[in-house]
């Protein structure tokens, strides 16, 4: 709870967070579930993201064969990549028909909350029973008082470094600070073994860390009026920053997608990048000994803390959705809270190695988050993270600003050398302003 | 009673025989279907996309009308111009690239060759393989870190370092316009290779006993005889082109820095990721005009056909 800053919990609306965090366990039990009953010969659709990790998607099939056994809704599971997911759902709001829920990323809920169903009842449920929902998943979750969507937890993304090489680099702790951060990036290309931090349209790594980037120098794209305010010092400073930190990548990182750098990492090319825990997965259940001398040599850190002296990390938020236009909605709402009761989770979350980050306290005790202390930063990610459009609200211009990659164009042009820092930065202004037009 | 319940079928049967008869109302209903096919999945698309380009509509709510704001909004935005240059570069640059090599192609499959099926065949198979798989291939042979072109280079020592495909603006530029000619050329070559085959040899023989060099056949003879294939050849490449999205989407998302942005990806983008209908939208509006300027150019070039046959048009 100490991890999680005052003006995030005020600005989550959140009073009510706090007292959730602070319940105990033991009074948390007492929550009941008080849906309805799934409607007969239900059948439903759900349309998930494709799994980095096998094994967290067989796990997550059976669990929904373990429902449809015990409910009788037949429930058939899709997966597309995330960024392919976002005009499907997209299509589905538009036309009114498609799959009954949708499991994808970010505010995209918020574009088309009209047409969404409410599962109020069973967030607030979800939020009793398991400790109070985390203040960055209630932002991603709620409109209003409203809950849209139920936040399924975050790919969340860490710093993967090699230890030798940052050894080389003349580190023995991994640096916590920007200018220590700078000086290790620099070291570790002079080790021979760069960083590299994708720079292309990556929905996921590209975003991650130009928004930590961004908000650790204090610079953010809107107010907390939704005013533009990207062009200013602190961005600036911000884009000064990174600049110096793309000197020190390996090549290519311009067209980097989501997954370069976990080919590039498990190549031996590079020694840190931004990613979630699949490549330290892969790495050690690989049958290749020279994945496994990777995994055993990599740990992981949280993004260093810049100057606003509180973590400033920007998370790929996995959140689960079900439009009003099913016609299964008890089925739909008892699916979904089958799947988000501990004991699925439980099951899921160890299979997969901790790739989903959770957006409950109460998750947190489950021993994959410790019994190998390299994973364990992961699981808090989502106490640290920041939501997109930071510190505006979310809504359509906050989806569309990161639709556009209007943040990552910034970085990539000043970067590159393409613009100077302040002329990225009015660039930036000038596309922003365009979404938030009122 | 009964003569006067019988006159009117009889009335009604020699109207029912005379519209059977009636060549113009035959030809309006056997037209019906098509008319309807074509109305609802062509007219209304393009009634609504232009529609939807004149309102604010976002993703899954509705729109307003906000008459030319979305227009006048791009006009000030300088990606979009940049999408508008990308494609136009792209377009002119590959189709040319394709014509010009595509008819190479098939000057030389017209030739008397051995395994000449095999080889028509195997000349397909870019186009026949999906775009999408084709892309992902394009998209390894352009990686960074694991392109099999620089890593021949480095291995025949042609090189010290790989080549950044896709992260240089330019270069980016070049390998996305690589990659729609290698897809694009069957369709060229193929389609010239049927024009080609149904040029008369007898006209080649007579220019040979004139002594007509192989350049002055190729120019008097075959070029004015397939231009009218060319002119249709050539629209629909052109069309392909300007409206290309897979092979983008699939190997850059149109980075690095907006720099291979054609407006069908961008048009996405907005419309979609960006869930701002009307002005993705827009953008697709925006390349009507450029692609009724390639419609003109195959009405004008089929008009040549006539002229060749001795019409003074």
């Amino acid at each position: 709870m100490s991890d999680v800053t005052r003006r995030q919990i005020l600005k989550s609306g959140a009073i009510a967070v706090g007292a959730g965090l602070l319940q105990s366990r033991t009074a948390l039990a007492d929550a009941t579930w008080s849906g309805g009953a799934p409607e007969p010969n239900a059948s439903i659709r759900v349309l998930r993201w494709k799994q980095f990790i096998q094994a967290e998607f067989d796990s997550f099939v059976a669990n929904s064969k373990k429902f449809s056994e015990q409910t009788g809704v037949k429930v058939r599971v899709d997966a597309e990549n995330w960024d392919d997911i976002r005009p499907k759902a997209a299509v589905a709001a538009n036309v009114g028909a498609g799959p009954d829920i949708i499991m994808g990323t970010n505010d995209d809920p918020f574009k088309f909350s009209e047409k969404l169903l409410d599962v109020t009842d069973l967030a607030e449920y979800l939020g009793a029973k398991y400790g109070g929902w985390y203040p960055i998943a209630r932002t991603y979750g709620m409109l209003g008082k409203k809950w849209i969507a139920l936040p399924q937890g975050a790919t969340g993304g860490c710093l993967n470094y090699r230890i030798s090489t940052m050894r080389a680099a003349g580190f023995e702790e991994f640096p916590r600070d920007l200018p220590g951060y700078l000086k290790l990036c620099q070291g570790l290309k002079a080790a021979g073994k760069p960083a590299g931090f994708a720079l292309g349209h990556a929905t996921g790594d590209a975003n991650g860390w130009v928004h930590w980037c961004l908000w650790a120098h204090g610079g953010k794209m809107v107010d907390d009026n939704n005013n533009v305010v990207i062009d200013s010092p602190e961005t600036v400073a911000a884009l000064e920053y990174a600049k110096q930190l793309y000197a020190t990548y390996i090549d290519g990182v311009l067209s980097w997608n989501d997954s370069s750098n976990n080919k590039a990492f498990l190549a031996d090319q590079i020694s840190l990048t931004f990613n979630g825990i699949s490549i330290y997965t892969v790495a050690k259940n690989s049958p290749e000994p020279a994945l496994n001398a990777i995994a055993a040599d990599m740990d992981h850190a949280n993004m260093p803390i810049g100057l606003s002296g509180h973590p400033t990390e920007q998370q790929n938020i996995l959140n689960t959705y079900s439009y009003a236009y099913t016609k299964y909605p008890n089925a739909v709402r008892e699916y979904l809270r089958f799947m988000w009761e501990k004991a699925q989770v439980d099951f899921w979350e160890t299979a997969s190695n901790g790739y989903v980050a959770p957006p409950l306290p109460a998750w947190n005790d489950n021993p994959i988050w410790t019994a190998d202390p390299k994973t364990t930063p992961f699981r808090d990610v989502l106490k640290y993270a920041l939501p997109v459009g930071y510190s505006g609200t979310l809504g359509q211009a906050s989806a569309a600003v990161m639709g556009d990659f209007v943040c990552v164009d910034m970085f990539a042009e000043a970067c590159t050398g393409d613009q100077t820092p302040k002329a990225a930065a009015q660039r930036a202004a000038e596309r922003a302003k365009r979404y938030y037009k009122s | 009673m009964m003569g006067a319940d019988i006159r009117p079928i009889a009335v009604r049967r020699r109207w029912i025989a005379r519209l059977a008869d009636d060549r113009n109302f035959l030809g309006l209903v056997f037209m019906l279907p098509a008319a309807a096919i074509l109305l609802v999945f062509l007219a209304y698309p393009l009634g609504l996309g232009f529609w939807l380009g004149l309102t604010d509509t976002p993703i899954g709510a509705p729109g307003h009308f906000v008459g030319l704001a979305n227009f006048v909004s791009l006009a000030h935005d300088s990606v979009f111009w940049l999408a508008v240059f990308n494609t136009t570069f792209y377009t002119v640059v590959a189709s040319i690239l394709k014509f010009a090599l595509g008819l190479y192609l098939a000057l030389l499959l017209n030739r008397r060759l051995p395994f000449k099926s095999l080889l028509r065949a195997i000349v397909l198979l870019p186009f026949v393989v999906p775009t999408v798989l084709s892309a992902i291939a394009f998209w390894w042979i352009y990686d960074p870190q694991f392109s099999i072109v620089s890593w021949a280079l480095i291995k025949f020592g042609l090189l010290h370092q790989y080549i950044d495909f896709l992260g240089q603006p330019w270069h980016a530029r070049w390998a996305v316009i690589a990659a729609n000619v290698w897809r694009g050329i069957p369709f060229v070559a193929i389609t010239l290779l049927a024009g080609l085959q149904t040029i008369s040899p007898s006209l080649y023989e007579a220019a040979t006993l004139d002594g007509a060099s192989s350049w002055q056949r190729f120019y008097y003879i075959t070029l004015p005889v397939l231009s009218p294939i060319i002119a249709v050849v050539m629209t629909f490449s052109v069309l392909l082109t300007f409206t290309d999205f897979q092979l983008i989407y699939a190997i850059t998302r149109g980075g690095p820095i907006n720099a291979t942005h054609l407006m069908a990806t961008l048009s996405f983008e907005r419309a979609i990721t960006g869930g701002h209908l009307g002005e993705g939208a827009a953008i697709a509006d925006a390349m009507v005009p450029f692609l009724l300027a390639a419609i003109m150019f195959s009405y004008f070039g089929l008009q040549r056909r006539r002229w060749q046959h001795g019409s003074q048009d």
